[in-house]
């Protein structure tokens, strides 16, 4: 067997897995995830309509009877109950909006708390359900009795969940730990576990687009998955905030050696798979459903406890910070470079190695331009693709003009491009100005023949000068040259340009009789 | 002028020795009469040829002939077009091609009917431009501004109204412009804090900032602060700009020296020290309609340690205030306190008998001040050069003698509609510099006080005698022969006035302006001796002067070829008299309202025979008496038209009291 897949069964079967065979550069004792809690969270990979998780839930039923009087245990396990949970999950995300928008308004806190009082009463009911239910199990199969069970403990959790979550909302410190610093969640997590279900759940609809992006490598899965659990923890709920990962831990100072730094290969960071059946060879994204594709082969693995997700074991050791380096030399990712700064999470790594060090070769079907390297970028590009008309004079385009500007401040020599859509609209404009252009340049040749007094050929200097002038100024004291001149413009005068003969007629008469006038008078 | 022509002739070989420089010094000089240079390049072929070497300052009248004056004119460097308002992209190609690299500065100002693409090709061939001038270019879009980035040499760019333009085309101008050192954005409604901001960070080298009713806020202050060599900076009616937005500003422009924050409705005294805390070298400030003028305004300015000028126009004005300004350490040179509420005698005598330095000062509509204020401002401010107290109408009549008596160095006296009379104009008569009187609605006055006026002010080039009823021929006869220099006179409304008057005035050979409506008295004959006469005239008023008529048109037609505006309203002027005014070929604003003579067809031959109008006021009968084509082909050369629907006013003559109800009303709504 390949080692890797070694590795992979082993870890899946035992659901702890032993540090010995993880890659060397992780210390074993390193290895306990106990305070981290969250080794449920793996479900999170799970596609919420892909789960089975019958048996494991079964295995652990027992437990959860035994705590259901405490509320505040059951929660651990409360997250297994996927298929239930995705459906508070968006409300719970709805009921996060709404305090993230309203901070601390007091209606919403009426809200919550009123949500909470419906939901204790549900809880009530369930429960005794579930007293009545046990007198009348007896004479019932076990397993039908388990189901039965399974299902009331679903609606249990998912309304403790909700409770949870919504009580948790009423504290908006809360919310700010759970998504801001690791220790505060781990001290949450020993406080009450209470309040990880609403973090995490929180987080939950953006996992999706999480794992698409995600390749790991069956050696790192264990890894991968704290560090995912971490990510989850950091993500915050728009996703485009989600791409920026890499930035996310820019501000981040853990001084140097209070963190461990793992660096993974190219290979691993760029495997497609990263769990593979140990019987046909076939390689999953996750053990989920590479669980799922198991029970093809045989019952064996149909059993509660080959489908339940692999457990670790929990211990009261704190864990050590892992940070992770960039395997390309000379980045600044990477361990080696003088300003190093480590990445925060597995897919951390992934997307800044793909994003940084590979070729773009996602590209976008829309404008056949962007070009991306991670898929996750591309859906988001086209989400606004085509959407963004703040343009660049070097071809980017900013869905924000404040950005442009931003840009353009920053670089020598970009501009601001002009729409098309305002090129098209002016096109026109000149074309028909050219036309009044020709109409006037007529009119005004006619008005020049009027207002000079001078012949045709010195009329040209008339309107030259600032003022106008008098081209001879004895001309004026001889009326024949006025005369002449003027009753010369009147034959010059061309037919006006409208239609109305009458008054071109009237016109001209004027003209004629204002040129006796004047020669009369003179 | 002609004895000049006359003796070319004689020496014309002596002329022949002349060097072009010495030439060209002389031509230097005549600058005077713009048909100075005109006659001078008619002597003789030679002179023609130097003279069109020599211009450098062009303003056409038409823009048809732009190709033939550019060719006769190779070395101008600066075209004002603002006589042309059709300039297409054909003329300016034309320029463009013409004047080359020649050209450093044009206006287009007044002009439209161009676009994108002629000033596309003016810049490509002009790469030496510096100024352009595209106010009121509304048409004007962000290709346009785009056209104009590519002027890498630009410093000077005004923009005024230019309302289609974005941050986008503004944004190309900041990085295309990168020696711009003022620009005039104002009015430019599409212009935000992205592009002001912009401008800020690309164009370092901005002296003049103009931002003027622009939609900016706080945002884009920061980098305009930073600019290393600003010092005008006039943020006129930003409402976008608060206290708040100015408290957070720590850094202050320390070259700046004239800052304008009128009609910022949001800035108090709060924002304002706090902006002009790190202004050390500031020296105007105008706050004009803004924040009343409080103790806490007056204390915020205080820094201000090189301030020299104050304008406080319209604000709300306290006492204490008033007292507080005049604490101030510095020496104010000039303050205004244009139509400002709350002015007393108590404030203004603090302010003034602090500021000794005072030369100028403005207290018009001040309406609360007496004899006493004016006592205080006459016995401290004695090196006043210009004082403004258009109605000041608690000022007592002896009041005006002691400006007359202390104060002898003013050029400027606005004195309309005031309690003045004879005796206080013998005693202004002895500020022998006087440049500029006014003395509308000053129903005191009469003959005898203007005529000492006249007799010792002989350096007056401005006198207004709106409605001073008392004012006949002999005191006018008197000023035209005292002040030969006199370039503007108002005498509207003084109804005993008569053709001698015009005779009189014929003989001030600079004058330019002559405003005498309502003078019933006035006929064709005295109008025929002002256009002989007065050769530089180019605006006439001669509205409700029923006796002038065409005979009076046609010399005028004759002889004032600068005449440019003409108000023809409610005369005896017809076809004829409107149609020989078409031989003036800078004519470009007529006012045409209730002419009885006046045909259809008349108007419309005037009309179209004025090549070069921009404006016509017309009673809106006439649009449809004369087909719509006419006024189109009319409007596409240029020519905006104003309707009026006023009905026939027969000979209202106002008596004095409903004159200054008339008068209080006009302030009121200005103010």
């Amino acid at each position: 067997m390949d080692p890797k897949e070694r590795v992979c069964a082993d870890t899946w079967k035992n659901s702890s897995f032993s540090g010995n065979e993880l890659p060397k550069k992780v210390p074993p004792d390193h290895q306990s995830f106990t305070n981290f809690n969250l080794q449920q969270h793996q479900q999170k990979w799970e596609d919420p309509s892909v789960l089975d998780y019958g048996i494991r839930i079964e295995s652990q039923f027992p437990d959860f009877k035994q705590s259901f009087e405490t509320p505040s245990s059951i929660t651990c396990n409360a997250n297994n109950q996927t298929k239930i949970v995705d459906q508070p999950d968006g409300q719970m995300n709805d009921s996060r909006d709404a305090s993230r928008i309203q901070d601390w308004d007091p209606r919403a806190m009426l809200n919550n708390l009123s949500f909470l009082e419906q939901k204790i009463h549900q809880l009530q009911e369930l429960v005794h359900l579930i007293v009545g239910r046990r007198g009348q199990v007896v004479g019932q199969s076990d397993e039908l009795a388990a189901q039965q069970q399974q299902l009331v403990t679903a609606d249990l959790t998912s309304i403790i969940i909700q409770l949870i979550s919504t009580a948790g909302s009423l504290l908006p410190s809360v919310k700010h730990n759970l998504s801001s610093a690791n220790p505060s969640i781990s001290q949450f997590g020993h406080l009450g576990g209470a309040t990880f279900p609403s973090g995490t759940n929180i987080n939950g609809s953006v996992l999706p687009q999480t794992i698409s992006g995600s390749k790991i490598s069956d050696q790192s899965n264990q890894v991968d998955l704290t560090g995912n659990c971490r990510t989850e923890q950091n993500c915050p709920l728009e996703e485009h905030e989600l791409k920026d990962e890499e930035d996310v831990d820019e501000g981040e100072n853990l001084p140097p050696g209070s963190y461990e730094i793992l660096q993974l290969e190219k290979e691993e960071i760029l495997a497609p798979h990263t769990h593979f059946c140990t019987i046909c060879g076939k390689g999953f994204k996750r053990d989920a459903n590479l669980r799922m594709h198991m029970r093809g082969h045989g019952d064996e693995y149909k059993t509660a406890a080959a489908l339940a997700k692999p457990n670790k074991e929990s211990s009261s050791e704190p864990m050590l910070i892992k940070r992770y380096s960039c395997p390309y030399a000379g980045c600044k990712r990477n361990k080696d470079h003088k300003k190093f700064q480590p990445l925060k999470t597995i897919l951390c790594v992934k997307n800044h190695y793909k994003r940084t060090h590979c070729d773009k070769s996602y590209t976008c079907s829309r404008c056949n331009t962007k070009k991306f390297s991670v898929i996750a970028d591309l859906k988001t590009h086209e989400k606004h693709c085509g959407r963004d008309k703040w343009l660049c004079s070097c071809g980017t385009t900013f869905s924000r003009k404040d950005k442009l500007f931003g840009h353009i401040a920053l670089f020598q020599g970009h501009t601001p491009a002009i729409a098309l859509d305002e090129m098209k609209g002016s096109a026109t404009g000149p074309s028909d100005r050219g036309e009044n252009n020709e109409a006037t340049n007529k009119v005004g040749y006619i008005g020049f023949n009027f207002g000079t007094n001078a012949p045709s050929g010195s009329g040209v200097q008339n309107a030259v000068d600032v003022k106008g002038s008098i081209d001879d100024p004895t001309g004026y004291f001889s009326p024949l040259n006025f005369d002449t001149c003027n009753v010369s413009g009147f034959h010059e005068f061309p037919r006006p340009p409208f239609e109305d003969s009458e008054i071109c007629s009237k016109v001209h008469g004027l003209l004629l009789a204002l040129a006796f006038v004047r020669t009369s008078k003179a | 002028m002609k004895k000049q022509k006359s003796s070319n002739e004689f020496i014309f070989n002596h002329f022949d020795l002349l060097s072009e420089e010495i030439v060209f010094a002389i031509l230097d000089r005549l600058n005077d009469n713009p048909l100075d240079k005109k006659s001078f390049s008619l002597a003789c072929k030679s002179f023609y040829a130097i003279e069109s070497w020599h211009r450098k300052t062009l303003k056409p009248l038409r823009s048809e002939h732009l190709t033939a004056i550019l060719n006769r004119y190779p070395y101008v460097t600066h075209l004002d077009l603002s006589l042309c308002p059709r300039i297409t992209d054909n003329s300016l190609t034309v320029i463009s091609l013409a004047c080359k690299k020649m050209l450093r500065s044009i206006d287009l100002s007044r002009s439209t009917f161009f676009s994108h693409v002629g000033l596309s090709n003016l810049v490509l061939n002009c790469s030496n431009l510096v100024e352009i001038d595209l106010s009121n270019a509304t048409e004007l879009r962000d290709l346009a501004a785009a056209a104009i980035a590519e002027a890498k040499n630009l410093e000077k760019l005004w923009l005024a109204r230019c309302k289609s333009i974005t941050d986008i085309g503004i944004g190309c101008i900041a990085v295309g412009c990168r020696k711009l050192k003022l620009i005039n954005l104002k009015w430019c409604l599409g212009i935000g804090d992205l592009g002001v901001g912009l401008i800020a960070v690309k164009c370092k080298e901005i002296r003049s900032l103009d931002l003027s009713y622009l939609p900016i806020t706080n945002k884009c202050l920061p980098p305009i602060l930073k600019l290393q060599y600003l010092e005008d900076l006039v943020l006129e009616g930003c409402f976008g700009i608060d206290d708040e937005s100015l408290a957070v500003l720590k850094q202050g422009c320390k070259s700046l020296k004239t800052l304008d924050m009128s009609s910022c409705q949001n800035v108090s005294h709060v924002g304002l020290s706090s902006l002009t805390s790190g202004i050390g070298c500031l020296q105007q400030l105008i706050l004009a309609y803004g924040s009343p003028v409080t103790l806490a305004l007056a204390d915020s300015l205080q820094k201000l340690s090189m301030l020299q000028s104050i304008k406080l126009d319209g604000c709300l004005v306290t006492c204490s205030g008033l007292k507080a300004i005049g604490n101030w350490c510095v020496s104010l040179r000039e303050i205004s306190l244009s139509k400002c509420m709350g002015v007393t005698d108590k404030g203004l005598s603090s302010l003034v008998t602090k500021h000794k330095d005072l030369r100028k000062l403005d207290i018009t509509c001040c309406r609360e001040i007496t004899h006493v204020s004016i006592a205080h401002i006459t016995n401290s401010c004695t090196s006043l050069t210009s004082l403004r107290m258009e109605s000041c109408s608690m000022v007592p009549r002896e009041a005006f003698v002691l400006i007359g008596q202390r104060c002898h160095f003013l050029e400027e006296l606005d004195l309309t509609d005031n309690e003045i009379d004879d005796e206080g104009l013998k005693a202004i008569s002895r500020c022998f510099k006087l440049s500029s009187l006014k003395l509308g609605i000053c129903l005191n006055i009469t003959d005898e006080g203007l005529t000492h006026i006249g007799m010792c002010c002989s350096k007056l080039i401005e006198l207004d005698l709106y409605r001073s009823a008392g004012i006949t021929d002999s005191s006018i006869l008197a000023i035209a022969r005292g002040c030969t220099g006199l370039e503007m006179i108002n005498i509207s409304y003084c109804k005993d006035i008569t053709d001698s008057s015009l005779i009189s005035l014929s003989k001030c050979l600079k004058l330019n302006t002559l405003e005498s409506r309502g003078c019933p008295l006035i006929t064709s004959l005295g109008l025929a001796h002002i256009a002989v006469g007065c050769k530089q005239l180019s605006k006439l008023d001669i509205k409700k002067c029923y006796n002038i008529n065409d005979a009076g048109m046609i010399p005028l037609a004759h002889f004032s070829q600068n005449l440019r505006q003409i108000n023809l309203s409610y005369s005896s002027v017809a076809d004829v008299g409107l149609l020989s005014l078409a031989s003036i070929s800078c004519i470009q604003s007529m006012t045409i309202l209730h002419l009885n003579g006046l045909t259809a067809s008349g108007l419309a031959a005037a009309l179209l025979a004025c090549g070069g109008l921009t404006k016509v006021k017309l009673q809106s009968s006439f649009k449809l008496l004369l087909p719509q084509s006419l006024f189109q082909h009319l409007e596409a050369r240029g020519c905006v038209f104003q309707w009026r629907d006023k009905v026939f006013q027969v000979c209202s003559i106002f008596t004095c009291h409903e004159i200054h109800q008339v008068f209080c009303y006009y302030f009121f709504i200005q103010a």
